[in-house]
């Protein structure tokens, strides 16, 4: 009896790997009845936990968004927190189905290391922070400083073609987890601190400090900051992406958490209506595999972009990130949505 | 078992006693366990390739010679970001090998100085010792890499208030700066006077020990090896004319330039591994010693021998045969422990393989190369024990 057990469990434990390694991401998520979302260890406004063990954050609320498409449910998410090294290879061994870590769209990471990026909800650069007393204007000063950095980022890799372009010298000291960089950078290990100027705003915030410190007006670099998730499972894709569409389009639109059910009801508007799922015959949501009101579940549940953006880095957040590439295209940014119809 | 050869072959057999046969029960399970591994391994093998197939993953191992495109703050050879992956990689080695090295030394050496402690007949020396051993031996190590690192080497001046030490040397919270030496051209003269004396040495100590066995008379053997090894090398410098220059360490605008400087980070893993494993190595080499039978030194004094002979020539000998093999794995764990150099950002092996990993996604690829690199040193070091441990070991006459 003890044997064919055994030898029942080893077989269902071979047919699980197989079945892992086969199944459609959400026909997984929807037996399992959560999103798996890889995140950041903790980086304040983008996606932290909080005391209770809570996670918020621009990207958490981008997570809470696909629950809610797929759910009608945002708080169905789950997170697996990850440090710039470990996030691709949780993502790749399907520890998460999503990728939501302010992470850089780049060819290699979308084509080499086997991940589809398409859609980006945050337009960011790399900047420098350094301390005030040092009385540093610009970043073509800081030959001979000594710059500390996230290992296993882009970030590393444009420090050292910036510095290299600029025939300027320094020396990089690396850690691995976003807490040692910047405990690191307080206590005066080094003299410049380097990351995504969004981070740098986070990270700001979080020294003792932060008025001592600057922020250097150069932006080395493009950072585009996208969702990613595994390549091959195309349903899966659009409907990462068409969770950050539906947030932009939302906004412009004018729906909001608090005004889309009256807009449901009473808006005439043949494009809202497509949008919102009420319009007749409308098979937009179940196209995607989900339900015709996923758009008006996400709205409902986190908001539009522009909320997500204020609620958790705007400027009524510690953070005070300015909309700027961030805008809609509308309005100057590059925040742009595809039709949905 | 001879039962039931003596039972087994006469009857013909139930399916009974099949099955509580001993012997047809231990080949059952032993095939048995060898199905599972094999089905467990294959499918690991099968899925991984199906999931690296699935997930487009490129494989194989030719992204070590890619640009690597980070930068690396301490290394041992030439490395820009232009250089290749594989060298990232052979750096990452290299500095895993610096800090094995320097901390077995000085492991050993603070182990035999506290395992003999523990024996030393001054009761304050000897409960300095066991404090010390429980306190190093029950904290986990990566504790005692924060505690340096961010208890000790962080509280250190910043680099605009630097400590100025003599000689040049200049300490800060980044780490000890010190004079570098540039020699100069005729310097070469300096190493071939080092290997003279190193062989003029050996002949020395040989001459010693045979006219010691021909007549009696003893040599400093000691002092002369130390003429010849320091004096022929300054001899030697001061005859070309004394060729060396030092570059200074000065304060820049940011950091020092020039000098050489040992990091903070380097120090903290370095100090932590020798002091964990000390602590260690101490009980070995007190079980060592203690395991030499009472007997030999008494036999040894009651032969004459002085008590400072006694320990050099009947119980260390004795004692290392039972020092050196747990010494062995003490050497294995330490550089093994190397790794945690990562929490406080030395770029020991496995986080330059880290950092390779994330940029090119080749996962497994990296992981090998981690398991490889640490198994060969392992077998390295451990066949180098070996063959110590033989050469130690009683030679039966």
């Amino acid at each position: 009896m003890k044997k064919t057990l055994l030898s029942a469990a080893i077989g269902a434990a071979v047919l699980g790997f197989a079945s892992a390694a086969s199944a459609a991401t959400l026909d997984t998520v929807k037996s399992k009845g959560f999103v798996q979302c890889v995140v950041n260890t903790g980086l304040a406004g983008f996606a932290a936990p909080d005391a209770s063990g809570n996670w918020s954050g621009f990207d958490v609320d981008y997570c809470k968004a696909v629950a809610a498409a797929i759910f009608n449910d945002a708080t169905k998410t789950k997170y697996t927190p990850t440090t710039s090294q470990t996030r691709f290879t949780a993502l790749q061994s399907g520890e998460g189905d999503v990728l939501f870590r302010n992470t850089t769209w780049t060819i290699n990471r979308d084509t080499a290391l086997g991940f589809n990026f398409r859609t980006v909800n945050y337009y960011d650069g790399q900047g420098f922070m350094v301390p005030k007393s040092l009385n540093v204007k610009s970043a073509l000063e800081l030959s001979g400083a000594a710059v500390c950095v996230q290992s296993g980022t882009t970030t590393e890799l444009n420090l050292a073609d910036y510095f290299k372009a600029n025939k300027l010298e320094y020396k990089p000291v690396v850690y691995e987890k976003l807490p040692e960089v910047n405990q690191a950078y307080q206590e005066g290990r080094c003299d410049v601190y380097t990351t995504d100027q969004s981070g740098l705003y986070s990270l700001r915030l979080s020294l003792s400090n932060p008025d001592e410190h600057i922020i250097l007006p150069e932006i080395i670099s493009k950072e585009p900051l996208g969702p990613a998730v595994r390549q091959g499972d195309d349903q899966w894709f659009d409907i990462v992406s068409w969770t950050h569409y539906a947030l932009v389009q939302a906004e412009e639109f004018g729906i909001t958490k608090a005004n889309v059910d009256d807009i449901r009801k009473s808006s005439t508007n043949p494009d809202v209506r497509r949008f919102l799922g009420v319009e007749k015959d409308t098979k937009i949501g179940t196209d995607l595999g989900l339900t015709n009101d996923w758009a008006y579940n996400i709205v409902k549940a986190v908001g539009n972009y522009g909320e997500v953006f204020e609620r958790n880095i705007g400027q009524n957040t510690p953070l005070k990130i300015q909309r700027g590439l961030n805008a809609l295209w509308t309005k100057g940014g590059l925040q742009y949505a595809p039709p949905v119809r | 078992m001879t039962d039931h050869a003596a039972i087994a072959p006469s009857e013909a057999r139930t399916l009974r006693s099949y099955v509580y046969d001993p012997k047809i029960r231990g080949i059952f399970f032993q095939v048995l366990t060898l199905v599972i591994v094999i089905g467990v391994g294959w499918s690991i093998f099968d899925n991984t390739v199906a999931n690296l197939a699935r997930s487009g993953t490129a494989s194989g191992y030719q992204f070590l010679k890619g640009r690597a495109g980070f930068d690396i703050g301490a290394s041992l050879i030439d490395y820009s970001s232009d250089s290749t992956y594989g060298r990232a990689i052979l750096v990452g080695f290299l500095n895993t090998i610096l800090v094995a090295f320097f901390g077995i030394i000085t492991a050993t050496a603070i182990g035999f100085i506290i395992g003999i402690g523990r024996l030393s007949k001054n009761w304050l020396i000897a409960k300095l010792c066991t404090v010390y051993v429980e306190v190093f031996r029950n904290i986990p190590v990566l504790l005692i890499i924060f505690f340096w690192y961010k208890g000790v080497l962080s509280s250190l001046p910043q680099v605009r208030d630097s400590l100025k030490l003599p000689l040049g040397m200049v300490l800060n919270n980044r780490g000890l700066a010190f004079p570098r030496p540039v020699w100069g051209d005729t310097a070469w003269v300096i190493p071939i006077a080092l290997l003279i004396a190193i062989v003029a040495t050996f002949i020395v100590a040989r001459w010693a020990k045979q006219r010691q066995m021909r007549t009696g008379q003893q040599f400093h053997t000691i002092w002369a090896a130390i003429g010849l090894i320091v004096g022929l090398p300054v001899l030697a410098f001061l005859a070309v004319g004394a060729p060396l220059t030092f570059d200074f360490p000065i304060a820049g605008r940011f950091n020092l330039s020039g000098g050489s400087v040992i990091a903070p980070e380097f120090v903290a893993l370095y100090l932590a591994l020798s002091f964990y494993t000390a602590s260690f190595i101490a009980e070995t080499i007190r079980a060592g010693i203690r395991a030499v039978a009472k007997g030999q030194s008494e036999a040894a004094a009651a032969l004459g021998l002085q008590p400072s002979t006694t320990t050099r020539l009947v119980v260390v000998p004795q004692a290392m045969r039972v020092i050196i093999p747990p010494l062995t794995s003490q050497y294995l764990n330490l550089t093994k422990n190397s790794s945690l150099g990562i929490a406080v950002g030395f770029p020991e092996l496995v986080a330059t393989g880290g950092t390779t990993m994330n940029q090119t996604g080749q996962a497994i690829e990296v992981v090998s190369i981690w398991l490889v690199v640490y198994l060969s040193i392992s077998i390295t070091t451990s066949l180098f024990m070996n063959w110590f441990n033989a050469k130690m070991a009683l030679v039966e006459r």
